[in-house]
């Protein structure tokens, strides 16, 4: 036999675990992260390999721990703001958007119409951002380093709209409890628009040389297939799902904000592998291309942009507690926020889609796959570790 | 949710209930009851999704709510279970076999705040914190700044404020 024997060893122990002797000269350990191109961001993997196969993956995450709930626990919920944002650097809109709703949730505000509008809008303006650094990030991870290029210049078109809607690039901080700081500025419509067209362009180009590329091809289908059953025994959401044909789309599921305004359905695919869910968030970018023209043209002009709320200094939460949910691009974002009648969270407790991603799953998914194709998986999940140690 | 909760309270014994939203009800069951109503919600009312498993530190009574928050995607619908459990050497069944990803949350709640899942794999293991020796850092009488002060130097030429005595006194002066 030419392979090891899986079924032969490393046998298992009593207890479940692995029976692996470092001495018996047969395997070896070797970190991939923290400082790695195959990692993704500030995270590492212990690889235990066997010849060039894994035979065990353990994640490990802490390098960037602030203790961002905790740290809530001290600050009142207005001055809660510049942290919930830094929770995911990539896609910060859904931490300010989840916060504020459950803060107005338990305070019994309601945040005007118009400013739903103008939430839905900067949530699908991010989740195109974080795809195309995730396309970027794929591609790299099997070699094509120009498409990093390429998807970083439309992110940084993006980042202009953003700078010019709300002030700044990366943290917003532009959806507050009670609605938004503003409405969209002269002209953004037809700036948006050129934005939106020269996204379909580069899509248009990132699909013929990465998708029809033989190698991407050939090194990503079939690689690290998801099974239906591990769904939900793995708390397996957004696109990780949904290229295994399972329509799980919170936008759907549970509209918020006015998507049970707009028109469109989940993008789902087939083979769950991982050029299946790369190809299921291209096509989720042109959804979000979609969704904004949808939104601009559907989108009130007039009336109120913030409801009425307390004075933020004295402002006290009744006791109570919610969970707030929306689609981001990596799968289900929430908050679970719990108040005291204080004017203090008692605790939040972030839920982040990575969390379960590149815990769980990626350690089961890790076995018996080669050294080289780690990080083609470890992308294809699209983690980011903030969101696992909060 | 109303009929959800007729067909559990004839199966189990329910506590105190909370209507958050339509979608969203929060219930508090006994410790003993956790199991067998999760494995109930999951195989026969469609809460297949473990959503979070997360814990909140009720000092002055002495204890901690742990919290199973569980969804049904086809109804479109939340399930929050609450246990009370003591705050002195805490402790709780593992869920893991029901959801292996629930291991990862329960070994946080482990580090975080201390409370024990036995059998729960790798719950043990150091999770995000690494040779911390202090009490864990999420119960509530974990006192962040004292840890900072007595851990940590100031910046030399650094002014602190309180932010609240500041946003009164600089920022809006003419507001109560």
């Amino acid at each position: 036999m030419l392979y090891p024997d899986r079924s032969q060893y490393p046998a298992r122990k009593a207890d479940g675990s692995l029976d692996i002797d470092l001495t018996s000269g047969k395997y070896l350990k070797i970190w991939q992260g923290p400082n790695h191109p195959g990692i993704t961001g500030n995270m590492s993997v212990e690889l235990t390999v066997c010849g060039d196969e894994v035979v065990e993956g353990k994640t490990h995450v802490g390098y960037l721990h602030r203790g961002f709930e905790k740290l809530m626990e001290r600050r009142t919920f207005i001055q809660c703001f510049p942290i919930v944002c830094r929770i995911c650097v990539p896609e910060p809109d859904f931490n300010e958007y989840c916060y504020a709703a459950a803060v107005e949730e338990l305070a019994g505000i309601k945040a005007p119409e118009r400013a739903d509008w103008i939430r839905a809008l900067i949530l699908e303006m991010g989740r195109i951002n974080s795809y195309m650094m995730y396309l970027g990030g794929q591609a790299g991870a099997l070699g094509q380093g120009v498409i990093g290029q390429w998807t970083t210049y439309v992110r940084d078109l993006m980042l202009d709209r953003f700078e010019e809607l709300t002030g700044a690039r990366i943290y917003h901080m532009f959806i507050l409890p009670g609605g938004v700081r503003d409405g969209l500025p002269d002209g953004f419509e037809g700036r948006m628009e050129e934005t939106l067209r020269e996204i379909e362009s580069t899509l248009r180009d990132v699909e013929k040389v990465m998708f029809h590329n033989a190698v991407f091809k050939k090194r990503t289908v079939g690689l690290g297939v998801i099974e239906p059953d591990w769904i939900d025994r793995y708390g397996v959401t957004g696109p990780n799902a949904r290229a295994c044909a399972v329509a799980k789309d919170v936008r759907k599921d549970q509209p918020y904000l006015v998507y049970d305004q707009l028109d469109f359905q989940p993008v789902l695919g087939r083979d769950s592998d991982v050029f299946t869910r790369a190809d299921v968030r291209r096509r989720d970018i042109l959804l979000s291309v979609d969704l904004i023209r949808q939104m601009l043209a559907k989108m009130p002009r007039s009336g109120p942009l913030m409801a009425e709320i307390p004075n933020v200094l004295h402002w006290k939460i009744p006791r109570g507690e919610t969970y707030v949910r929306g689609e981001c691009s990596r799968g289900e974002y929430g908050y679970y926020l719990v108040t005291d009648g204080s004017g203090y969270p008692r605790r939040v407790n972030v839920r982040g889609p990575s969390y379960t991603h590149a815990m769980a799953l990626l350690e089961r998914m890790i076995v018996n796959l080669n050294i080289s194709d780690v990080a083609a998986l470890l992308v294809s999940l699209h983690t980011y570790p903030p969101e696992i140690e909060r | 949710m109303r009929d959800l909760y007729h067909r559990l309270r004839s199966r189990f014994e329910l506590g105190e209930v909370t209507e958050q939203r339509a979608d969203l009800w929060f219930v508090t069951v006994e410790r003993d009851w956790l199991r067998p109503l999760l494995i109930h919600l999951r195989d026969r009312e469609g809460f297949t999704h473990l959503v979070i498993l997360t814990a909140v530190d009720w000092i002055e009574d002495g204890r901690f709510q742990l919290t199973y928050l569980l969804n049904n995607r086809v109804a479109g619908q939340d399930l929050g279970v609450r246990v009370m459990i003591d705050r002195d050497g805490a402790s709780m069944e593992s869920i893991h076999e029901l959801w292996p990803t629930a291991a990862t949350y329960q070994r946080e709640l482990r580090e975080m705040f201390g409370i024990d899942f036995p059998e729960s794999p790798g719950v043990d293991e150091e999770f995000i914190l690494e040779g911390w020796n202090d009490i864990p850092p999420y119960r509530r009488d974990f006192d962040t700044l004292r840890y900072a002060e007595e851990n940590f130097s100031q910046r030399p030429g650094r002014e602190t404020r309180d932010p609240a005595k500041h946003m009164k006194d600089e920022l809006y002066p003419d507001r109560a």
